[in-house]
């Protein structure tokens, strides 16, 4: 585009296409032929004709769209940043946290505290760890800066709560022993979520 | 000559049969807002109400219990007699129209042996006193409208007016087509007139499409439902309106549904006669339910249409094609 046609900001004298409308009838004779051949289209029946078919989808086809949300729920992508999660070693139970620090080190609102001591085999022991989520940002920091990925962002995405406390203590963040075999590991950032494959669609080409 | 035994009429009887379609049709009604929404919903690959009871049935008991125990509120400026009076005569109406419409054919009660003409009065003019009172339905909006000191109420009877006129003429013209082949007013005297089979719709199919519109119209269901269209006028006639009050203009709404499906099939649809296999309670029940379905149907699918284009519709298109009709109808009766 040249300079000249990009100043021109006079939008009347521009070369715009106008859809092809049909003209609007002006005489009487005209209108009364508008008038009768829009009558016996058939397009209010095409229109019926799409809202029974549609219901037929969805009760015969299986194509209805409600997810009934408390009782089914979608799967979020694993990049998701929810409520942080403490993972255990899968072969001796123990957690993986080495106390390293890390973690409390980056955190940008400061809101991870965390107190470590030798136990009894001179191993770091995490005696205290509690994230404050009235400060947490969930930018998902300490997750990338793990080390052993023992701190990772979680799928409990539901927070609603009498106290923030009951999520953010060490115990409650750590998976529970009996259920060690459900531990997911961490897909990493760039996973895809679960149900990719079903949101896959044609291009549609035709647009 | 045999003579014919005429139906006895008895006071009882026609009182139980007063309480039975008071509450049959109420419940109906009732039921119908449930099935209004499942439908919609359906149309619209949702699934409608599901926690209340199973597949939401019990959601009519919640929305009961709800609009029963809401608070009763009568705006200050609201002349306050009409306010209270109007859903009243709408759901009085609706279910007095329903008093001279057959919905069975006569049947006799087993082991008593009791006969039982299964309409509550059949009066001779019985046409003419449903469309009547359906009509004089009319006057629970316009009163509402007026009554309640606000605007868009102003404009929902406006709307109710210009509707009124507009539908009236057409659903009379549209019938007389009909009345003049049958002869008679009764409703029974046009399902007998259709026992052989060939149902009114063959005789008068425009008279069956025009009596249809006027019949959305007179119901106000979408697409003429200019009384109540959210989307422009809050809620029209019954912006002001809350809890019981409320609820009655809509099973007063659900009733007239009913009483145009039970018109529709008496009169155009071959009413209660047996076909083929079918008896005929379960042919007319068949299309009454059609007709309740294809009303909520035509919500799914059609948008409203504007108040100026509801006038254009009845006063240019379907005025002058029912006048045409019955002078056809005319001319073809006195030439056969």
């Amino acid at each position: 585009m040249s300079l000249e046609q990009f100043k021109n900001r006079n939008v009347g004298t521009q070369n715009y296409k106008k859809l092809d409308l049909s003209h609007s009838p002006s005489s009487g004779w005209g209108e009364f032929k508008q008038v009768v051949s829009r009558t016996f289209k058939p397009e209010l029946f095409v229109g019926l004709w799409v809202t029974l078919r549609e219901m037929g989808n969805a009760l015969l086809g299986g194509k209805m769209h409600t997810t009934q949300y408390p009782f089914e729920k979608l799967p979020i992508s694993p990049r998701y940043r929810a409520i942080h999660e403490m993972l255990r070693l899968m072969e001796s139970g123990n957690y993986r946290c080495i106390g390293c620090g890390l973690c409390e080190k980056i955190c940008i609102s400061n809101c991870i505290s965390m107190e470590t001591r030798y136990d009894e085999n001179q191993r770091k022991e995490v005696s205290k760890y509690t994230i404050n989520f009235g400060r947490c940002i969930f930018c998902g920091y300490c997750a990338e800066v793990c080390p052993e990925l023992a701190i990772v962002h979680g799928q409990r995405y539901e927070t609603a709560s009498e106290q923030r406390a009951s999520f953010s203590l060490f115990e409650d963040m750590l998976t529970p022993i009996d259920k060690l075999n459900l531990q997911q590991e961490y897909q990493g950032f760039g996973a895809i979520s679960p149900n990719a494959d079903d949101n896959i669609k044609k291009t549609p080409l035709a647009y | 000559m045999e003579t014919t035994i005429l139906p006895e009429v008895t006071a009882l009887g026609v009182i139980i049969k007063a309480i039975l379609i008071l509450a049959i049709i109420a419940a109906i009604a009732g039921f119908g807002t449930f099935i209004e929404r499942k439908i919609l919903a359906f149309m619209q690959r949702r699934l409608g109400p599901m926690y209340v009871g199973p597949y939401g049935l019990l959601q009519l008991i919640a929305d009961g219990i709800k609009l029963f125990t809401k608070e009763d509120i009568i705006p200050q400026h609201a002349n306050k007699v009409i306010f209270a009076v109007a859903p009243a005569i709408t759901a009085a109406t609706a279910f007095i129209a329903l008093a001279a419409v057959p919905v069975f054919p006569d049947f006799t009660i087993p082991f008593v042996d009791i006969y039982v003409p299964s309409i509550a009065s059949d009066i001779n003019v019985g046409i003419l006193f449903v469309l009547g009172m359906m009509a004089a339905g009319l006057y629970g909006p316009l009163l509402a409208g007026m009554a309640q000191a606000n605007k868009w109420g102003i404009i929902g009877s406006a709307r109710t007016a210009i509707q009124f006129l507009s539908y009236e003429v057409v659903t009379g013209l549209s019938i007389l087509a009909p009345i003049m082949m049958v002869g008679s007013l009764s409703f029974v005297d046009f399902n007998d007139y259709q026992t052989d089979g060939l149902w009114m719709v063959v005789y008068q199919p425009v008279a069956f499409v025009l009596f249809i519109i006027a019949g959305f119209a007179e119901t106000n269901r979408t697409p003429f439902d200019l009384l109540e269209h959210e989307a422009e006028v809050i809620s029209g006639y019954a912006t002001e309106y809350s809890g019981l009050r409320w609820g009655m203009f809509f099973i007063g709404e659900y009733a007239n549904m009913i009483t145009i499906g039970v018109v529709a099939s008496v009169v155009f649809l071959g009413g209660y006669n047996d076909f083929w296999i079918f008896p005929g309670w379960f042919m007319i029940v068949a299309k009454i339910a059609f007709s309740f379905f294809f009303m909520l149907w035509v919500r799914a699918a059609w948008p409203h249409v504007r108040p100026d284009q509801l006038m254009w519709l009845c006063w240019k298109v379907l005025m002058p094609l029912a006048v045409v009709n019955v002078i056809i109808t005319g001319i073809v009766m006195m030439l056969v």
